[in-house]
């Protein structure tokens, strides 16, 4: 358990570095996507056409923001919960993406894919959605304006705070977590 | 006859929508710092004070507490001796929803179609339960209620048969199913009776109830505490990464049943467990 400091772009070898269980600080790019918008990006690779962005070493966060209020950068941005993303995580991740920030569990496939392309996954705080807003530094939206809160942001951040789920080796803090604290 | 004009109502709805999605209420404050005490995962610890902090920015800024706004569920009382008028109630609640959702930079998550999911724009429709009471009153309980949360909620048509312990074994069965997804701790609503539509009705009515306040009913509200008991033995913790914490509270709602029947609904709410209600 150890506060780690990362800056986006992320290497393999750097990720490889994180344990299920660190805290982590995110700064620099990361983009947002989630239902509709993987439903796309999915398609684009199946159709072996060019994503809005190069995922390679890149954060997906799962989040559809509420409007910005006048003079806000972002309104609340809390994680949206992962699974529904879990049919389109693996595809990205043969890409190269190298992280995904949400909230609760993914498939086993999706945890498979993460340790063979060696990439992780990180847990926000769900519900924690006006604190997290404040590490958000400046947001642009490069894709998909249509989909309004689920349209693809370019965020900046700074010290975004998440937890390492699953990490490269394969281990998966909701099910250690949850054993070591159960009581039979 | 006692009139209300549908402005009163569309002017009530429009701020109770956004005042329930900045200033969570007390009784999930208290039940969060209650739960400090006993929480021995430091991450979990970690987590609580996170979602203390957050709340405290919702409501000092005005900002929403969480990026999903929610449906808004609205259960009205209406006493019978109430004539809305200047149009039609339900008309009326949704203009409500429609403004405030738009004054208060709330977001809209309500798609048209389930099948063809193109977005409302203005979070309407809202979802209204009517109940007629007595008296000239119209009391209005609105939540604003997540998807994350929702989608880990079930209805099972159990057997007489399966009796009290296999209502149990459900209950907890679904929180364990349920795990990090639903944003713990979480408050579960539970209905038992009635119909298949009834017992989901009812487990949804119950997470109107304060959080820390038990059934009336006393076996019911022993049930709740042995429930609430062992469910924060399974080890979930606070958004599922370990710990005592896993809910704030359990409610459960009965209704008789049919003599073949034991409908068991389980309503599952994350900690921002947002309601309000106005008294016209």
């Amino acid at each position: 358990m150890a506060t780690v400091h990362i800056t986006t772009p992320v290497s393999a070898e750097e990720v490889s570095k994180l344990n299920a269980g660190d805290q982590v600080l995110i700064s620099g790019v990361i983009y947002t996507a989630r239902d509709a918008a993987h439903k796309r990006l999915v398609e684009l690779v199946e159709q072996g056409k060019e994503l809005p962005f190069d995922v390679k070493d890149q954060f997906i966060y799962f989040v559809g923001p509420t409007p910005a209020k006048p003079g806000q950068v972002i309104g609340s941005a809390g994680p949206t919960t992962s699974y529904r993303m879990d049919k389109y995580s693996p595809t990205l991740l043969d890409l190269g993406l190298r992280g995904m920030i949400g909230k609760g569990s993914r498939s086993q496939e999706v945890k498979d894919s993460m340790v063979k392309n060696k990439a992780v996954y990180l847990a926000a705080v769900g519900g924690a959605a006006a604190l997290i807003a404040k590490t958000i530094k400046s947001a642009e939206v490069i894709a998909y304006e249509d989909l309004g809160t689920e349209a693809i942001r370019k965020l900046v951040v700074e010290n975004f705070p998440a937890i390492v789920v699953n990490d490269v080796h394969g281990n998966d803090l909701y099910i250690q977590g949850a054993a070591k604290y159960r009581i039979d | 006859m006692r009139e209300i004009h549908v402005d009163q109502i569309i002017d009530a709805v429009a701020e109770m929508v956004q005042e329930a999605n900045y200033d969570l209420g007390q009784d999930v404050e208290n039940a969060i710092k209650n739960a400090l005490n006993t929480e021995e995962s430091q991450t979990g610890k970690d987590v609580l004070n996170q979602l203390l902090q957050n709340y405290e920015i919702a409501r000092t800024e005005r900002v929403p507490i969480c990026q999903d706004t929610g449906f808004a569920v609205f259960i009205v009382e209406l006493g019978q001796d109430v004539h809305v008028v200047g149009g039609n109630l339900n008309d009326a609640i949704n203009e409500g929803v429609r403004r405030g959702y738009r004054d208060g930079y709330l977001r809209k998550s309500i798609v048209g179609h389930p099948l063809e999911r193109k977005n409302t724009g203005d979070n309407t429709p809202a979802v209204i339960h009517v109940e007629i009471v007595d008296g000239d009153q119209m009391k209005i309980h609105m939540a604003a209620k997540g998807g994350g949360s929702e989608n880990m909620s079930f209805v099972k048509m159990m057997k007489p048969s399966d009796g009290v312990e296999g209502v149990k074994e459900f209950i907890i069965d679904c929180v364990r199913q349920a795990g990090p997804n639903p944003c713990p701790p979480i408050v579960v609503g539970v209905g038992i009776g009635g119909t298949f539509e009834k017992a989901a009705y009812l487990a949804k009515k119950s997470l109107f109830r304060e959080v820390g306040k038990r059934s009336h009913l006393e076996d019911i509200a022993q049930l709740e505490e042995e429930l609430l008991e062992k469910i924060n033995k399974l080890g979930i913790g606070p958004q599922g990464l370990g710990g005592r914490t896993t809910a704030l509270d359990l409610h459960i709602e009965i209704y008789p049943a049919h003599i073949a029947s034991l409908p068991v609904a389980v309503n599952i709410n994350c900690h921002a467990s947002r309601h309000k209600e106005v008294v016209l």
